[in-house]
């Protein structure tokens, strides 16, 4: 099994199920190009530019994540059971699948291959403080570090910390500070 | 399925904004496209499959050869097909058989392209 190149296994079962008209190869190209081209990080930071500017949201976005995301129209497959966790002054909180990748696809898209490694998956729930430094974030020593491990059941979204100094930043302005890792809560937002 | 229309050239342009290209290599994504494809069609529960994606990985955490790096799409690809094969979608040892099949196409199958244009020796 292992002595056959991976890309000939992938290409045989392909044609196995596309002759067997299990699979329609114009699908399998639109869900490609989708998670390539479209669905990715800026949808979360989306959602978390209305949830900074938008108390009302905010407090929605807690209660019921799925449905307050389905607000902005972001909904789709691995987006259901969604908790947003919120970080704070006194606890910063991270996520992790430690059984396989669970992750919110609507939001963030498919997830970067440090999430999915081994290691990751193993070490931040034994010592986030130092996973989290390695990854370049220092979490100052009072605050508390919550590990979110995320399953079929509960897939979990950081909503990170607003920056100083961005008062005065309209939505669309905080939308593009907020990257990726911050909302996987291996980072923090800068202004 | 929802596809919202993104800014894809912007400072935030998705989803490669944090330098990270979403499949490594071909065979990955098409991987990715199977099961999204056999998921739509109704052919498995999402569930199910994740199972034994679980399964998958668990196994190569508990033993891989020394220095093997770890692939994720190649546990994916591997719970694919448990999934088909469980279903009887598939027979168990079709998949290797094309996979040797494919291996066994002469060199430059895939070469077929008019010579006119260029003046090459084969």
């Amino acid at each position: 099994m292992t002595r056959i190149p991976i890309e000939l296994r992938t290409e045989a079962l392909e044609q196995l199920l596309v002759e067997r008209g299990l699979v329609d190869p114009k699908v399998m190209d639109a869900y490609i190009k989708m998670y390539e081209k479209d669905v990715g990080p800026l949808n979360g930071a989306r959602v978390v530019a209305k949830a900074w500017t938008d108390p009302e949201y905010k407090a929605r976005l807690l209660d019921d994540g799925t449905a307050a995301v389905a607000e902005l129209g972001f909904k789709g497959p691995q987006g259901e059971h969604l908790v947003v966790v919120e970080n704070t002054d006194e606890v910063h909180n991270v996520v992790v699948c430690t059984l396989c990748s669970c992750y919110p696809w609507p939001l963030l898209g498919l997830p970067p291959s440090w999430y999915k490694d081994p290691a990751y998956r193993a070490r931040v729930v034994r010592e986030p403080r130092t996973v989290l430094a390695e990854m370049g974030l220092e979490v100052p020593a009072d605050r508390r570090i919550e590990v979110w491990d995320s399953s079929s059941e509960a897939r979990f979204f950081v909503l990170p910390r607003r920056p100083e100094g961005t008062e005065d930043h309209t939505e669309e302005q905080l939308v593009a500070l907020v990257a990726r890792d911050t909302m996987v809560g291996v980072a923090e937002v800068r202004a | 399925m929802t596809v919202v229309q993104l800014d894809v050239d912007g400072p935030a342009a998705p989803p490669r904004s944090n330098g990270e290209l979403v499949f490594a290599q071909p065979w990955e994504s098409r991987a990715f496209g199977l099961a999204m494809a056999l998921r739509e069609a109704g052919t498995f529960e999402w569930e199910d499959f994740r199972t034994e994606l679980v399964a998958r990985i668990a196994a190569w955490e508990s033993g891989h050869e020394p220095g093997e790096c770890f692939s994720y799409y190649r546990c994916w690809l591997e719970a694919l097909e448990r999934v088909v094969v469980t279903r009887g979608l598939v027979a168990d040892r079709a998949v290797g058989d094309r996979a040797g099949e494919l291996a066994a196409r002469p060199a430059g199958w895939d070469h077929g392209h008019d010579h006119a244009d260029h003046d090459h020796v084969h």
